[in-house]
């Protein structure tokens, strides 16, 4: 047995891969978690699972027809995303990486800001301070920092353990396997520690980092990482939505209490492509991914559901929303208009500046020369 | 009347520093050994005693997470004035400078303002060892979202941090460090310009040398001696590095019809080469020669027994006056 062999504690699950729920007793505090959800909670859950899934096919197709640039795939990470997403409170923060997009759903995020990001339309633009979500971090690991220094400002506001629901608040960080091999994610658990943030650290470990296996980005299982630098870690199925809400749920509650930052890694599989430009088919087995469709989140949920008698109609139901999304998307997908050429030039700066107003009025200039050519 | 104090660079920025903290209680100040210590060149020396822990504080080694936290701090309405120890140290944090912090405002839209501040101390002289005598402004004035400014004297480094602190955009203040202990008088009462105006200081007809940062006093004793020669020469001081007020260059050139840039930096891809190729362009025909760049070799920063030879000093800024007045 390795060092790393004897610190391993188990890995919390709730749900078997046939549905069953059970909590070891070393982990009743998470398991009080659940204990508090209720029927409409639990169906909640599989809504939005549901949608993210639904959203994600159609966002594929979207791209496939021409009309995104781009998109990246969530399938197979449904329950570590909704799941974490609803274990953050109503004051916290989100500092997303950019595969977020059950996360965004959780809260309230118009799912066209995302494709009108993917479609090139703009770089994001809703308002983190309204939406508590934070832009998508495509530079990976650089959130980490974004999301730590918040944290900071949080505890400097005195925001944390104050015992006031409606004043604590925590942040927390997405961020994938890939990315712990940034610098940044290592700084940003070191200033986490030092300064003791309110803060989860939420590492989706889907595996795979574009074409290379974790193996290839740790020799150390990930929910370690941060123990060296005082930050502890947990391990959780990342494809049992129970689990991940519940450890999230509860490390957020910690840390808004004042107990200090924690890094959660939660076990899932990016079962699709890492985006549409990607060919997995060069890098992985079958095999691989066959065995994790048969941990699938949403199937998974699906018989505990049924098992607790939620019945046919409320699944057909939640197909028939999903569809229903579906169609306003690609909709208003196709609604999307170019932006106006001023967009380029504005906000660059939040005051006047001489060569951006210098460089728009010649682009008029030069263009308005043209008019009256005819072609 | 206004109150003036004379004080060195150095304290100059201390006494900006301080009056923009009692100003806003969200101006925080951090960076590595800023607190206890006052920085390696103790800027910020008496600041801890002055706010406390809770406003000025070391953070750990780390460039990258200096910057990144203050993005993140920004996002929480707070405004960071960071130290980056030394020049040749800024670079781990240069992904945070150029793809994050200069982005933030735009790609939110304008929902976000990033109010930080990135003291550097820059530029050579002072007999370092390597990575301490680095010039490396261009690197960030190439990115859009970012300003960047550097003081050359106690009163513009008073007003300059203030303002600079003051601003919701990010700022890059670099500090020429071998001018740190450079005296001089501070008017305490009124700032003397907008922050990215350049100043005319000394007037001149033969030709003009446009300079910033430890190159100004260079400059400035190139036109004394040029002066003992019978020649007139106009001294302007950038102050800003971008965005670059061209105005005030156009203006001077139109006069005295030759222009000389002076840099530490190396010259290729320089602030100079952007000052050149921009006034061939606005003032053609007012030019009698082409601008002539003076600025370092273009080699690494040399070991420092080497250093007097590789920074321009006033005899290679007249060669080059000399040069252009031969046109």
């Amino acid at each position: 047995m390795t060092a790393q062999d004897a610190q391993r504690v188990p890995m919390v699950q709730m749900l078997s891969i046939e549905g069953e729920f059970s909590v070891a007793p070393e982990f009743a505090d998470y398991a009080a978690y659940i204990d508090r959800l209720t029927d409409a909670d639990y169906l909640k859950f599989y809504r939005d699972m549901a949608i993210m899934r639904r959203f994600d096919a159609e966002a594929t197709a979207l791209q496939r027809q021409g009309q995104l640039g781009l998109w990246i795939p969530a399938i197979g990470q449904e329950a570590a995303q909704i799941g974490s997403g609803y274990g953050v409170g109503h004051n916290d923060h989100i500092f997303p990486s950019y595969r977020e997009h059950g996360v965004a759903i959780t809260h309230g995020i118009d799912l066209m800001s995302i494709l009108k990001m993917l479609r090139g339309v703009n770089h994001g633009g809703w308002n983190p301070d309204e939406t508590r979500f934070h832009l998508y971090a495509i530079v990976l690991g650089t959130q980490a920092l974004h999301a730590t220094g918040y944290a900071m400002g949080v505890a400097f506001d005195g925001k944390v353990g104050t015992g006031n629901k409606d004043e604590d608040l925590a942040v927390i960080t997405y961020f994938g396997d890939g990315a712990t091999a940034e610098g940044d994610v290592s700084e940003s658990l070191l200033f986490a520690a030092i300064n003791q943030t309110p803060q989860v650290f939420f590492c989706q470990n889907n595996q795979w980092a574009i074409s290379s296996n974790v193996a290839r980005q740790t020799k150390v299982p990930l929910y370690l990482r941060g123990t060296g630098f005082g930050v502890p870690g947990i391990q959780v199925d990342g494809n049992d939505v129970l689990a991940c809400y519940a450890v999230t749920a509860k490390h957020m509650d910690d840390a808004r209490a004042g107990l200090g930052p924690t890094f959660i890694e939660a076990m899932t599989y990016r079962i699709g492509a890492h985006t549409t430009s990607d060919d997995p088919t060069k890098y992985r087995d079958n095999a691989e991914v066959e065995y994790w469709q048969a941990r699938d989140p949403l199937a998974r949920f699906e018989k505990f559901l049924r098992n607790r008698g939620v019945e046919q109609a409320f699944f057909d139901e939640c197909d028939a929303h999903g569809d229903k999304l579906a169609a306003e998307i690609r909709e208003a997908t196709f609604a999307l208009g170019n932006p106006p050429i001023e967009n380029m030039f504005q906000h660059v700066y939040s005051q006047p500046h001489p060569v951006i107003a210098e460089q728009y009025a010649w682009l008029n200039d030069y263009e308005a020369s043209f008019e009256g050519e005819g072609n | 009347m206004s109150n003036f104090a004379e004080m060195s660079i150095a304290k100059a920025i201390n006494a900006g520093l301080s009056k923009a903290m009692h100003e806003n209680e969200k101006v925080l100040v951090f960076g590595e050994d800023v607190a206890e210590l006052g920085g390696v060149f103790r800027v910020t020396e008496g600041l801890l005693a002055e706010f406390g822990p809770k406003r000025i504080f070391n953070t750990p080694i780390a460039e990258s997470g200096i910057v990144g936290t203050a993005i993140g701090l920004a996002m929480r309405g707070y405004t960071s004035v960071t130290e980056i120890q030394f020049d040749g140290f800024i670079f781990p944090a240069f992904n945070q400078i150029t793809t994050q912090l200069a982005k933030f405002q735009n790609r939110s839209e304008g929902h976000l303002t990033m109010p930080v501040v990135i003291r550097v101390p820059y530029g050579g002289g002072i007999g370092a060892v390597e990575h301490h005598s680095e010039s490396p402004e261009a690197y960030f004035a190439h990115t859009a979202g970012l300003r960047i400014v550097s003081p050359s004297n106690p009163n513009d480094a008073y007003w300059m941090i203030q303002q600079a602190v003051a601003s919701s955009d990010p700022i890059m203040f670099f500090e020429p460090k071998r001018r740190y202990w450079q005296k001089g008088p501070v008017n305490l009462d009124e700032a003397p310009l907008a922050l990215h105006s350049a100043r005319v200081l000394r007037e001149g007809t033969s030709a003009t040398v446009v300079c910033y940062g430890p190159m100004v006093t260079v400059a400035l004793q190139a036109a004394e001696i040029a002066a003992e020669e019978g020649l007139s020469l106009e001294v302007i001081d950038l102050r800003s590095i971008s965005p670059i007020d061209f105005g005030a260059i156009v203006e001077s050139v139109k006069k005295t019809g030759r222009l000389v840039v002076a840099q530490e930096a190396s010259n290729f891809v320089s602030v100079g080469s952007e000052i050149a190729a921009k006034v061939h362009e606005l003032a053609f025909y007012h030019l009698e020669a082409p601008v002539l760049r003076v600025g370092g070799f273009d080699v690494p920063y040399p070991p420092a027994k080497l250093e007097e030879r590789f920074l321009p000093d006033a005899d290679r800024i007249l060669d080059a006056v000399d040069r252009v007045l031969a046109y």
